[in-house]
């Protein structure tokens, strides 16, 4: 089933008189249960193509499918919608809500989707335990190590058994061994819950995990690379 | 809902001294606007209260064609037989004391100085004449019979240099237009703490001054203070018969009254302007707070936070602001006022014309007006928390995320 379909994507930013072409006319469908790395040097659109398929951007030309749904132009309120339940977001930078513990972190989209009561408790239980982080479930981000906020962004972005789970460098501020476990808990995740990852990075030891790589350069798809796979265990 | 007010509250206490501060602001501008409400309603409680007791009463008795702005000495224009007609007032029930008084224009003179006065006829042993009684500050109060001596009034004795046991000259108008003098003694110096009327207030006993101003037997005006002020009018149309009439004490005070009105207007202007400086420092505090939360804000709208509930959020924020500020400056408006409450506060010999201000304003806090600029405060904070507020719900995702970075 395609849970992502891109029809001739272009995307043009506009600053002051300057035209500069983010996406220039993009196609790619990616199946459920996928675990695909958006690779290539920067500005060559990887992440205004995440943003596209996260429903954060709007393309400029073309349409973009969620789930068989045209997701192009819907406006502010509907595309917030759409990514609340379905889309789970892990940003390069730790994006957890730093006054919120990791537990609170975690809670916060279940509560936007209206999950109440023992079923939430249990879900954000479950959910950090998956993650490891169960005994820091009641620290906040400050106090977690840059792997363990990652960890919780992971578990944070699974809460809403999401179909669809895009990561934007998720290991760019780690160091080797943290991004190698951030990594590790992102593939064991999606063959455990078939959940797809769609992950934007240029770093080759990431890189690696993907069982599928496209290669965008200039804002065009350079290389889809798509049934080669990487054995997580070899590098 | 809960969660909304448990993350405005954590936002607000990760810079608390900001936060603080801001509620401190608004604290403090509400804290006086309470001192200033209660100071305009204590200075004017405290005006007319002066203006009843001291020259208008709560009701005067007088003749038909009596003119107060001509201090008119004429027989038909005074009341004839007045301790008759007080004696007779004063058995109504809702009367406290009612004492005739004859009013007079004349001059003070004492060597080179001379001085323009007010002379009031009393009745020494009268009750209603009691605030003169009990300021005196030097000398002796008067007697009934006393055919020589004075009671003058603490400013005026000072300007003219007078101590008890002096001899000034005082001339007055009298019955037939012409003007008479006469030799008087200061018996007593007095004080009421209002400057307007000591400094131009002299008293004579009531046959005294008839002899001086050729009124035998009249008086201008029968001074009337009832049990309660409210009864004005009940005891107003029961005397509103025959020859006299019966001036009740708001048609006395008008001035007064209107310039409670007016204060009270103009102290709207002075209100908003408060609350409008308040409100920019919370407006100030929020936008600050959005731009440093910003990447936060996209977080929370990439997953899927609608821009309704990212604005509720940082309405909470103000909302929170409101309530801890608004307490704040009820303890502190309600501490400074019961201070001067108890203390006074001093504005000195001040007057305005046609007006008795006391030398010292005691603030009085109304519930009524406790409750309005309270509630007042609360709104104008709420309605500056909307600009940030939306700023932050406005935020493109995309942008908010990048802005962060």
């Amino acid at each position: 089933m395609e849970v992502v379909k891109i029809e001739n994507v272009t995307r043009i930013f506009k600053t002051g008189k300057i035209e500069t072409q983010a996406l220039r006319g993009v196609s790619l469908t990616i199946e459920s249960g996928e675990f695909t790395a958006l690779v290539g040097p920067s500005g060559s659109g990887k992440t205004t193509l995440l943003q596209m398929i996260g429903c954060l951007d709007q393309p400029t030309n073309g349409k973009v499918y969620i789930n068989g749904k045209d997701v192009s132009r819907l406006n502010r309120n509907q595309r917030a919608d759409m990514r609340r339940g379905t889309i789970g977001f892990i940003f390069q930078f730790f994006a957890l809500i730093p006054t919120l513990s990791a537990y609170e972190n975690v809670e916060m989209p279940l509560l936007l989707v209206g999950n109440h009561g023992t079923e939430r408790r249990e879900r954000v239980t479950q959910l950090l335990e998956s993650v490891g982080l169960s005994d820091r479930a009641h620290h906040r981000p400050d106090q977690l190590s840059g792997g363990e906020q990652q960890r919780v962004a992971i578990a944070r972005a699974l809460a809403t058994k999401p179909t669809l789970i895009l990561a934007d460098e998720p290991t760019a501020n780690l160091d080797t061994t943290n991004g190698q476990q951030v990594m590790e808990t992102m593939t064991r995740l999606n063959q455990e819950t078939g959940v797809t990852f769609v992950f934007a990075t240029h770093d080759p030891r990431v890189i690696k995990y993907a069982r599928r790589v496209v290669t965008l350069r200039d804002g065009l798809i350079d290389a889809n690379s798509k049934g080669e796979m990487a054995d997580p265990g070899e590098h | 809902m809960i969660q909304i007010f448990k993350m405005a509250f954590r936002d607000l206490g990760r810079n608390r001294r900001r936060s603080f501060f801001s509620a401190l602001a608004l604290a403090m501008g509400l804290a006086l606007l309470l001192l200033f409400a209660a100071f305009i309603h204590g200075n004017m409680n405290t005006a007319i209260d002066l203006a009843i007791r001291l020259q208008s009463g709560h009701l005067q008795v007088r003749a038909e064609s009596y003119d107060e702005s001509k201090t008119s000495l004429k027989w038909e224009d005074l009341v004839e037989n007045p301790q008759q007609v007080a004696a007779q007032i004063a058995a109504l029930a809702p009367v406290k004391a009612a004492t005739p008084r004859l009013f007079a224009t004349g001059v003070i003179a004492v060597g080179d100085e001379t001085a323009g006065v007010r002379i009031y006829g009393i009745d020494p042993l009268s009750e209603a004449n009691a605030p003169y009684r009990d300021g005196l500050v030097s000398g002796e109060y008067l007697t009934a019979d006393d055919r020589e001596g004075i009671y003058i009034g603490q400013p005026l004795a000072e300007k003219l240099e007078l101590r008890v046991g002096d001899q000034i000259n005082l001339s007055a108008n009298t019955s037939n237009g012409d003007v008479d003098e006469q030799p008087f003694t200061i018996r007593g110096i007095y004080t009421t703490g209002t400057y307007g009327f000591d400094s131009y207030t002299v008293l004579l006993p009531l046959a005294k001054a008839q002899t001086l101003t050729q009124t035998e037997n009249h008086a201008s005006t029968i001074f009337v203070l009832l049990n309660e002020r409210e009864q004005v009018d009940e005891v107003a149309n029961a005397l509103q018969t025959g020859s006299y009439k019966a001036i009740t004490w708001p048609e006395m005070n008008e001035l007064t009254i209107q310039y409670e009105e007016m204060a009270n207007s103009y102290m709207v202007f002075f209100y908003l302007i408060i609350l409008a400086i308040t409100a920019t420092v919370i407006v100030n505090t929020l936008v600050m707070a959005v731009f440093e939360q910003t990447r936060e804000i996209g977080i929370l709208a990439a997953i899927g936070m609608k821009g309704r509930r990212i604005m509720a959020m940082f309405m909470a924020e103000s909302t929170l602001l409101a309530v801890g500020g608004i307490l704040m400056g009820l303890v502190l408006g309600i501490l400074v006022v019961s201070y001067f409450a108890k203390t006074g506060f001093f504005i000195g010999d001040f007057g305005i014309s046609g007006m008795l201000l006391a030398n010292t304003i005691y603030p009085e806090l109304t519930l009524d007006a406790a409750v309005n600029l309270t509630i007042i405060a609360f709104i104008i904070t709420l309605l500056a928390g909307i600009y940030p507020a939306a700023l932050a719900a406005r935020m493109e995702p995309v942008e908010a995320l990048r802005g962060g970075k």
